[in-house]
């Protein structure tokens, strides 16, 4: 009798569980999933009006755009080089701020404070640091140096870099921080007595600790590196120099102008390729994953 | 001996590449707020050759260079009370970023605490492939949902209202994954103690997950009204009425117009998250802490 009663109270226990899912699920439905579908839609066809279906003549056209693959490319270069970096480095701080060095959570306030500001309260700050008459090729003047006219040159990127790590950098060094303080430290010690090196220490053990943390870093970073487009939207507008033109640019350039196909086409293949990237990752952590818990 | 003297001295070193690194860090934050206490002349004396570059109009202005100025010769308020009293369209803007950043904050967290618990108890095959779409749809950058949303928004005749936007965000899934990440770690046992107690499944999520879960709701929640305060896809694609543009899009068009007025009107809309960070810093050092991984 009683036993029956168990049952059925976890049953409700489940369906109650269900049930908390149930609102996100139907709004993420309406207003993401049913709509994308519509968009994978979009991207076959050859008009809203006509609806004929078009097979993959969209994706063709896409990739024939040159601004397309100008965009592409320079955001592919940029999540590649700056999302690695905004890890390493934020590890490596991370890493350097275990010393018990005087001030050292006034130090972490510090780093952590670009998270907290507006993007668009400092942008002018930037505008000044990176001018060709501005701060930066002042100082480089001074060392003898040439000047760089950062905004409308190659260096476009370098300054989208800068300002990515300089507002993510904080906040992924903290994750590091208490991911380094959860290590068990008696499995340091016995490395210690054993006579391991530090960096013996970091890669056999800690790196193996902080593999969660890194994929977890990873994932956040990866995100950010796609929102860095509002400084720079900010900072240089609709139609930037040709380095600091980004993939979304050229979707909101592709909005304007009404293009629904392309812009269909450039979703569905941006989603497929973070698809591609999430499996990845996913596969990388449950090889790793086994052997940390 | 000489290992130790070696260790003071590392840490010597450390100290102050620590501080010097974390002074560049706060700069610019620090040169914005320090600018908005300048006078106009002064500014456009300064940054004036900016001004000439992205404007086109001829302005007179004293130097060739743009001079990052730290501390303003004069100190002054005027800056403030053009922004704050003179035009009234700022302070119109700036209520326009609260009118959108605080309802999906906290409708989004309150959504984002139920979808969690959900995903945190009893986990099965429909929930996992659920939470796999949300990781994708969280990843990708907003130009890829733009369609989407103006379509929804178009069908429920909501467009160019603050609806577009606001519904949206309140079912965006990145709050989702942080908390289910956090409330996953859980210890079950907890769990299997209240039920003894006699707990119902709604006890458990206020009395045992939400309470063991503070820091990081605080903290999630810091991250989402961040993330909004900052928006400028949303409105430049789906309200077309710039009047009722947060300040977030509006501070990109002063900034080329009157630079006077930029850096105060800047400083103000930092103080509502400045004063958040004030508060919440300790939940964001330990919030996340144990969130490692994609899956949680």
């Amino acid at each position: 009798m009683k036993k029956r009663k168990d049952q059925c109270g976890r049953r409700g226990e489940k369906i109650f569980s269900n049930i908390c899912v149930m609102p996100s699920l139907i709004g993420v439905l309406i207003f993401f999933l049913i709509p994308f579908g519509i968009v994978i839609y979009y991207s076959v066809i050859n008009n809203p009006i006509m609806h004929d279906f078009v097979g993959i003549e969209n994706y063709k056209r896409l990739i024939e755009t040159v601004a397309f693959k100008k965009a592409a490319t320079n955001t592919a270069t940029f999540s590649l080089i700056s999302v690695p970096l905004a890890v390493i480095l934020s590890l490596w701080l991370a890493v350097l701020l275990e010393r018990d060095i005087p001030g050292k959570s006034f130090v972490r306030t510090l780093f952590l404070s670009p998270l907290m500001v507006p993007t668009a309260s400092v942008v002018l700050v930037w505008q000044v640091l990176f001018h060709t008459n501005g701060t930066l090729n002042q100082i480089i003047e001074i060392f003898g140096g040439n000047s760089v006219d950062w905004m409308k040159s190659a260096h476009g990127q370098t300054i989208i870099i800068v300002m990515f790590l300089w507002k993510n950098m904080g906040y992924n060094m903290i994750l590091f921080m208490s991911a380094l303080a959860a290590i068990p430290r008696d499995i340091i010690e016995v490395a210690k007595l054993e006579g391991a090196s530090g960096w013996y220490q970091f890669v056999h053990i800690k790196l193996r600790y902080l593999s969660p943390t890194i994929l977890f870093v990873l994932i956040l970073s990866l995100i950010n590196s796609f929102k860095i487009f509002r400084e720079v939207y900010l900072l240089t507008g609709d139609y930037p120099y040709d380095k600091m033109y980004m993939l979304q640019h050229f979707m909101n350039n592709t909005f304007n102008s009404l293009d629904y196909q392309k812009l269909s086409a450039a979703a569905v293949l941006f989603s497929l390729i973070m698809i591609v990237i999430i499996a990845i990752l996913l596969a990388i952590e449950n090889h790793f994953g086994k052997d940390v818990e | 001996m000489n290992m130790r003297k070696k260790e003071k001295f590392l840490n010597v070193a450390v100290t102050i590449f620590a501080f010097i690194a974390a002074v560049m860090f706060v700069m610019p934050t620090l040169l914005t707020i320090a600018n908005s206490f300048m006078t106009s002349t002064e500014i456009s004396a300064n940054y004036g050759a900016m001004l000439e570059n992205m404007t086109e109009d001829k302005k007179t202005y004293i130097s060739e260079n743009i001079n990052l100025k730290f501390i303003p010769d004069k100190v002054t308020f005027d800056q403030y009370k053009n922004v704050l009293l003179k035009n009234p369209d700022y302070l119109l803007k700036f209520w326009n970023s609260i009118a959108l950043t605080v309802p999906i904050t906290v409708f989004q967290m309150a959504l984002a605490i139920l979808t969690s618990y959900g995903f945190s108890r009893y986990p099965n095959k429909f929930k996992s492939i659920i939470f796999f779409a949300y990781i994708i749809l969280m990843i990708m950058p907003y130009q890829v949902t733009l369609v989407p949303n103006f379509l929804v928004a178009e069908k429920f005749n909501i467009l160019d209202t603050r609806w577009a936007i606001i519904l949206p965000g309140i079912f965006s899934p990145f709050s989702v994954f942080l908390l289910s990440k956090v409330m996953k770690r859980i210890p079950i046992s907890y769990v299997e103690a209240a039920k003894l107690d006699g707990a119902s499944e709604l006890q458990i999520l206020t009395k045992i997950h939400m309470p063991l879960c503070k820091g990081a709701i605080v903290s999630i929640a810091m991250l989402v009204f961040i993330d909004y305060w900052n928006m400028v896809e949303q409105p430049l694609v789906l309200m077309k009425d710039s009047a009722m543009h947060p300040l977030s899009v509006f501070l990109s068009q002063i900034n080329t117009g009157d630079i006077g007025l930029a850096f105060a009107v800047g400083t103000v809309y930092m103080v509502p998250t400045i004063l958040m960070f004030l508060y919440g810093e300790d939940y964001l050092l330990e919030g996340i802490t144990y969130s490692g991984g994609i899956k949680g």
